[in-house]
């Protein structure tokens, strides 16, 4: 069987806890020279495409900003394409709601993006119901929990009928015979639960016809939605048995849905740290371990969990001796801590107090384990043994730091994944999808029966 | 002599609706970026200060409502913002605004986007917010109806009161949005490793906007961008927008047929600045033109001849249609400028044809005359206009 092909993606650092920002060589995360000097790299390493995350409302704690992670960052779409102006190759992926857009413009937006990168265009399409986010937009929260996928599911839907509303030679563009366009050319109509929507889509076929689409949600109903629609799921199941049983999981659903295994890319979020020894990498990735989790930050997650303030408590010292809050919590604008976190209390003072751990300690402990610490020799074939295993089909790096933070791994990793065969060269082809080894969408309303198409 | 500001709008092969026809034009590279590049890139050759963006949420359209079906005009357009980004890195600069919606598009995106639009311009980002009026438009979104217009129904009461309400809501759009662009002081990242604190939290502000169409809380995703309040702009017919644009803009584009009409607006706008009562620099006031220009006045109106026939029809326009010499149309601008404007907004009949007119021909005339510069003055598009970075509008923390 041939060696199957590694995926590489690059996520660019930016308002999270992975990045750091207290290193002296943290630059700018809003700036677009760091901007373009990440893309320049990734795609001097041939990576398949860069991902930009979104967040349409600041994140809060304890009534304020939330202030200790990197905060602010621009439009996703519009770096983007000023970065299509800068590369060449390099895919170009923006994460946009589909709670807080329409389908008209985003889909527009999207198709612009893929003539104006010459098909390098991707959706990361993330959902979200909750008011605090909405209190930024006209209709806040009207959303129910239950709803965000379907509403998501049909956003797509009417997405790709616009985007097949028009096919790739609708512009004859032909002054002989004076035909500019193909009449009814952009037609459509799409009835449904969400969105009841007619008329003319005004942005001709982008040259991939669709833009690649991702999905990054791990529930049922994510991995279905994964499955019945998108061509790149990422995952956070980075150790190789939970990689292996996500794989087969999600690419077991694509058959219902007349889909190959193939037809969609599981790239997990993963980290890494190299050394020229293992012992000097393991070092290195405690010293990171310690800058992404400030004594403020291990204080606030600790909150996070307790739902009060402790801000009178000691980083160094043990975890605190009074009982959580259990009501409405103290963060808000970010999705984890919706589990028992009673029961999450229980389980750390449990770990804290066996061996000894401080807050700081403990939280460095739970919070973003690191998924390649090595050589790059070591870290290269933990990634092909991960492909080449079925737990993944490739990666989603997130470096620690702007914009330097892909540096080594291109200049070491990647030719030593070149050498084995594994990882391309050079591009061979230019779009995105050609990249990722996916097949072209069907091309559009001439070649298609027109359902739902408009009696006129 | 006080130089006059120039800017061209771009739009499709040119505002004449058979360009796309001319032997000079491309049509079948308008949905390309380096045909884009090239115009931009020619503007700033030709040292103007701004190119603008048309855009709208629906196709062209002949019918004032809905879609005409003719298949010998240009229809379709890109994105008025990312067509502007992905032209920011090729030019350093030229100013570059876009045209959004302010009745469908959510005001938080496009504060981000032309912030960020901003940012990849270092400076050089500009907004142009349009109403969205089209009853075909609307049902694109199928979240309001509106009702169907003809060019009859304007000045009926019942239109009147309708565009008014547009008009609201774009003020509203405009005003969120400056305080989106405000709602990060300048200094608010400070990256503090003994507090750990990337931000000094009580430098960012709510906006707490509360109107009849949306209330928004902020603050902005995105810093303060680099001009701190990107150039906004306007174009207006009648006293409602002149307000609109007194209310919220910096630049007002017009529409007069003459020097004399010229005058009688410019005191219209200025009238609508005291009745909002407008404080700090006033608008400043570009007249908007469509040109064909070529070496002598008989060429220029033949070819527009050529392309009305083409299109079966005579050009018309909002503006005011200039075909003729270089020289010439140096003397109109010139002779109009004197009734109060501050530049103009040239819209070429083809492209690139009529843009390369205005950058070989009319710049280096307007220079001998000592009326236009010869090289950037300043690196950002306020500066160009000579308006001054603004402070922000939330009371500064100590």
């Amino acid at each position: 069987m041939p060696v199957k092909q590694v995926h590489l993606a690059a996520h660019f650092p930016g308002v999270n806890n992975t990045t750091v920002w207290s290193d002296p060589r943290s630059g700018s995360q809003i700036d677009f020279g760091s901007f373009v000097s990440l893309a320049q790299t990734a795609e001097r390493g041939r990576f398949d495409f860069l991902f930009l995350a979104e967040g349409l409302r600041l994140r809060e704690l304890k009534g304020g900003i939330h202030d200790l992670d990197v905060v602010g960052r621009p439009e996703s779409l519009t770096v983007l394409s000023a970065l299509a102006g800068v590369t060449t190759h390099l895919g170009l992926a923006a994460t946009v709601n589909s709670t807080f857009n329409e389908p008209y413009e985003v889909a527009r937006r999207l198709a612009t993006l893929d003539h104006l990168s010459g098909g390098r265009a991707a959706w990361n399409v993330v959902t979200s119901y909750d008011a605090f986010t909405g209190e930024n937009f006209r209709r806040g929260g009207f959303l129910d929990e239950a709803d965000r996928y379907t509403r998501a599911a049909e956003f797509l839907q009417v997405a790709r009928l616009l985007w097949d509303s028009w096919s790739a030679d609708d512009i004859p563009a032909d002054p002989v015979t004076g035909r500019f366009v193909r009449r009814g050319a952009g037609e459509f109509h799409h009835e449904g639960r969400h969105f009841d929507v007619s008329g003319r889509f005004n942005t001709p076929r982008g040259p991939q016809g669709h833009p690649v689409i991702i999905q990054a949600g791990d529930s049922a109903e994510g991995r279905e939605f994964a499955a019945s629609d998108a061509d790149v799921i990422f995952s956070r199941h980075s150790r190789l048995e939970d990689g292996r049983a996500f794989y087969k999981d999600v690419k077991g659903r694509l058959a219902k849905y007349g889909r190959r295994p193939e037809d969609l890319k599981i790239l997990p979020a993963v980290t890494y740290v190299l050394g020229d020894t293992e012992e000097e990498a393991a070092e290195r990735a405690v010293e990171i371990r310690r800058a992404q989790v400030s004594p403020q930050t291990a204080i606030t997650y600790v909150e996070g969990i307790w739902g009060r303030d402790l801000s009178a408590y000691d980083p160094n010292g043990p975890l605190p001796d009074i009982e959580p809050d259990l009501g409405e919590g103290v963060s808000k604008g970010r999705a984890q801590f919706r589990g028992d976190r009673g029961a999450i209390a229980r389980k750390w003072r449990a770990q804290a107090e066996e061996r000894g751990l401080s807050i700081r300690e403990l939280v460095i402990e739970v919070t973003g384990r690191q998924t390649f610490v090595g050589t790059a020799r070591t870290v290269a074939d933990q990634i092909d043994e991960f492909v080449q295993s079925d737990a993944a089909d490739g990666f989603v790096f997130v470096p620690h730091l702007t914009p330097g933070g892909l540096d080594d791994l291109v200049d070491h990793v990647v030719p030593l994944l070149q050498e084995k065969g594994v990882f391309r060269s050079d591009y061979a082809g230019s779009t995105l999808r050609a990249h990722l080894g996916l097949d072209a969408p069907h091309p559009g309303p001439a070649a298609m029966p027109r359902a739902g198409e408009v009696a006129s | 002599m006080i130089h006059i500001h120039l800017a061209a709008a771009l739009d499709g092969a040119g505002w004449h609706p058979a360009a796309w026809c001319d032997p000079a034009a491309q049509p079948s590279r308008l949905f390309a970026a380096g045909y884009w590049a090239g115009l931009v890139t020619e503007a700033e050759r030709g040292r103007l200060d701004f190119v603008t963006f048309e855009d709208a949420l629906g196709p062209q359209s002949s019918r004032f409502d809905g879609p005409d079906d003719r298949v010998d005009q240009v229809r379709g357009r890109l994105d008025a913002v990312l067509l502007a980004a992905r032209l920011a890195p090729l030019t350093s600069r030229i100013g570059l605004i876009p045209t959004t919606s302010t009745t469908h598009t959510e005001p938080f995106h496009v504060a981000i986007g032309i912030a960020s639009l901003d940012y990849v311009s270092r400076g050089r980002a500009g907004w142009r917010p349009q109403i969205s009026s089209r009853a075909a438009d609307a049902a694109h979104f199928g979240r309001r109806t509106f009702p169907v217009l003809s060019r009859e129904d304007i000045g009926t009461p019942a239109a009147k009161a309708f565009v008014s309400e547009l008009f609201g809501e774009a003020a509203d759009a405009v005003e969120v949005v400056r305080r989106l662009w405000d709602s990060w002081e300048d200094d608010a990242e400070i990256r503090d490793v003994s507090t750990g604190r990337f931000i000094d939290r009580d430098k960012l502000h709510y906006i707490d906007f509360e109107g009849p169409h949306f209330n928004v809380r902020g603050p902005s995703i995105t810093p303060r961008p680099p001009q701190g309040q990107p150039l906004i702009t306007a174009l207006a017919h009648d006293v409602e927008p002149y307000e609109f644009a007194a209310r919220g803009a910096d630049v007002v584009y017009v529409t007069p047929r003459s020097r004399t009409e010229t005058a009688m607006i410019v005191g219209r706008v200025r009238n609508a600045e005291a009745a909002v009562g407008r404080v700090g620099e006033p608008l400043k006031i570009f007249a908007d033109l469509v040109v064909l220009l070529d070496e002598t006045a008989s060429v220029a109106a033949e070819r527009k001849e050529m392309l009305d026939q083409l299109d079966g029809a005579e050009l018309t326009s909002d503006a005011e249609i200039f075909t003729g010499t270089a020289g010439e149309l140096a003397d109109l601008l010139l002779d109009w400028r004197a009734s109060g404007l501050d530049g103009f907004r040239l819209r070429p009949g083809v492209l690139p044809y009529d843009l390369t007119g205005i950058t070989h021909g009319l710049v280096p005339e307007l220079q001998d005359r000592g009326a236009f510069r010869r090289e950037y003055e300043a690196v950002t598009l306020r500066g160009l206009l000579g308006l001054p970075r603004p402070a922000g509008r939330y009371p500064a923390t100590s």
